[in-house]
């Protein structure tokens, strides 16, 4: 009988990924584990990029898939900067990325995108993608390992879905940024509590709109000033930040 | 002929559900997924007697089923055995050679030996052919001194100085090559296999939580439960409290479940209740 060998060119390499938008900033987080199997390959290896002064991408599933992929993304913007004399827009980098994805329709990325920032009229957004670049825009998404543990638990914290809201009162359709940061840690430290693939190190990016007032992430900064690290080139403009926490690592 | 085929049992095992269950499996129904004590699991000679070491994870594929449980379990009083594989496979299997070494012990009128329970679990497990799961670490001081055996699912046994089983089998097998020593004394072993299942815990995705130890002497068990506990949960940033009335519901219904019943006399004279 003939045998059937093949070759699998995929890994599947753990890890989570999560972003939420607000009424005028984005974050955007990943843990830092990276694995394979039972064995961790290494218990730093950045999930999340900073795109532009008002983009961050993260990426999840096959690590060498993502990093080459965001190692593209980043030249084609670099492309766009000579050109233009500007950063590409964050819409435009969604439809970018969409395009991007779909080129390798049968060979595919194997990676799930979020894509987080601002965009030109100064609201929070977040955009998901899926391997083969069906994308949407959303005030919330979790994607990667522990995807079916975070997400339910956004939907329920974001979106209050089965929660009534106190008679007389609406749910709010934005929340705070400390609020909002409070989420994503208690996130990814449950998930590391429940999934083997989850924990090491957290990075959250942290992206403010131009103009927005600081004194609400002023007093997180005081509070973690050996963490949180500035990110932004220009000034006068969006602001990027990123804290790096600690998370379990057994 | 064929009445007589249908009474006939032939002698060996019947596997007719085996051919089910792989029939069910390629119409798309496979069998429910065991949990499996993913573990790293260790046992060391020392100079007094026998240590023998375990992590506290329990997982089912890739979600940690169970953070604090125990692998270390009781044979007798002077012998412990550790267990990975699938969780449950562990439990009964030795619970079952723990009853039957009680009742060896009683008809003998002797302490029973390590030798006896490894004999008796080998025996079981191979006789199963390596369905039955279990993957053991078995120690024990008996009237011949201190043993340690490796038991493998198919039945096949080891006895050696230091023994490594489960998914972080390497990772602990490791410091025990670095480290390991004839005539430790019992801080130094317990602190060797500290670091071997800690080894496990960090290395090793299957591994995690917390380190178990069970020092056995020819005097005395010390089970040594969550010896070290290097993995406690951090404080969560914000509390998860539901005001009254979050959930919504579609129709309230009040019972009452108090029975109410009524009582007719039917005499006139006190029943005689104090005998007098």
């Amino acid at each position: 009988m003939a045998q059937t060998r093949s070759f699998n060119p995929y890994t599947e390499n753990g890890g989570t990924i999560l972003a939420i938008s607000g009424q005028d900033f984005s974050v955007i987080a990943g843990d830092t584990r990276q694995s394979e199997g039972y064995s961790i390959q290494t218990r730093y290896a950045p999930k999340v990029f900073r795109l532009t002064d008002r983009a961050v991408l993260a990426v999840n599933g096959f690590a060498a898939d993502g990093n080459m992929f965001v190692k593209k993304v980043k030249q084609r913007l670099e492309w766009y900067k000579h050109a233009h004399s500007k950063d590409m827009p964050l819409k435009a980098i969604a439809r970018l990325i969409q395009t991007m994805l779909y080129a390798k329709r049968f060979f595919p990325y194997y990676v799930y995108n979020i894509l987080g920032g601002i965009e030109e009229d100064g609201t929070g957004a977040v955009y998901s993608f899926d391997p083969v670049g069906s994308y949407e825009r959303e005030a919330c998404r979790a994607a990667g390992a522990a995807q079916s543990l975070v997400q339910p638990f956004l939907d329920n914290q974001i979106y209050f879905k089965n929660q009534v809201a106190a008679p007389g009162t609406t749910h709010p359709a934005h929340l705070p940024l400390p609020d909002v940061l409070s989420i994503v840690i208690d996130s990814f430290t449950s998930a590391t509590e429940r999934h083997i693939e989850v924990g090491d190190g957290l990075e959250v990016y942290i992206v403010l709109a131009k103009g927005r007032d600081l004194q609400d992430f002023e007093a997180i900064r005081a509070r973690n000033v050996h963490l949180t690290q500035e990110l932004t080139v220009t000034e006068d403009g969006e602001r990027i930040f990123v804290m790096r926490l600690d998370l379990k690592k057994d | 002929m064929a009445a007589a085929a249908t009474v006939y049992n032939p002698a060996g095992f019947d596997f007719s559900n085996q051919i089910r269950n792989n029939f069910l499996a390629d119409r798309g129904l496979p069998l429910p997924k065991a949990t499996s004590t993913g573990t790293t699991i260790v046992g060391c000679l020392f100079k007094d007697g026998i240590i023998l070491g375990a992590d506290t994870r329990a997982t089912e594929g890739d979600i940690v089923a169970d953070k604090n449980c125990e692998k270390i379990h009781y044979i007798t009083e002077s012998i412990r055995c550790c267990g990975a594989g699938t969780a449950a496979d562990t439990e009964f299997t030795t619970a079952m050679i723990s009853s039957n070494m009680e009742l060896h012990g009683l008809s003998t009128g002797r302490k029973p030996r390590v030798v006896t329970a490894m004999t008796m679990l080998k025996q079981y497990l191979f006789r199963y052919q390596g369905h039955v799961g279990a993957a053991l670490v078995l120690g024990g001081v008996d009237a011949t001194g201190p043993h340690l055996f490796t038991i493998h699912p198919h039945g096949s046994t080891d006895k050696l100085p230091y023994v490594t089983m489960g998914s972080g089998s390497l990772a602990a097998m490791a410091v025990f090559e670095a480290q390991w020593k004839p005539n430790m004394t019992r801080e130094a072993a317990l602190d060797l296999v500290n670091a071997a299942i800690s080894a496990g815990i960090f290395n090793d995705l299957g591994s995690g939580s917390n380190v178990d130890a069970c020092v056995i002497t020819a005097t005395k068990t010390d089970m040594l439960r969550n010896f070290v506990k290097p993995n406690e949960r951090v404080t969560k940033e914000r509390t998860y409290g539901f005001r009254r009335g979050t959930t919504a519901f579609t129709k309230e219904e009040i019972r009452s479940l108090v029975v109410q019943e009524e009582i007719i006399g039917v005499r006139d004279d006190a029943m005689d209740i104090d005998g007098s």
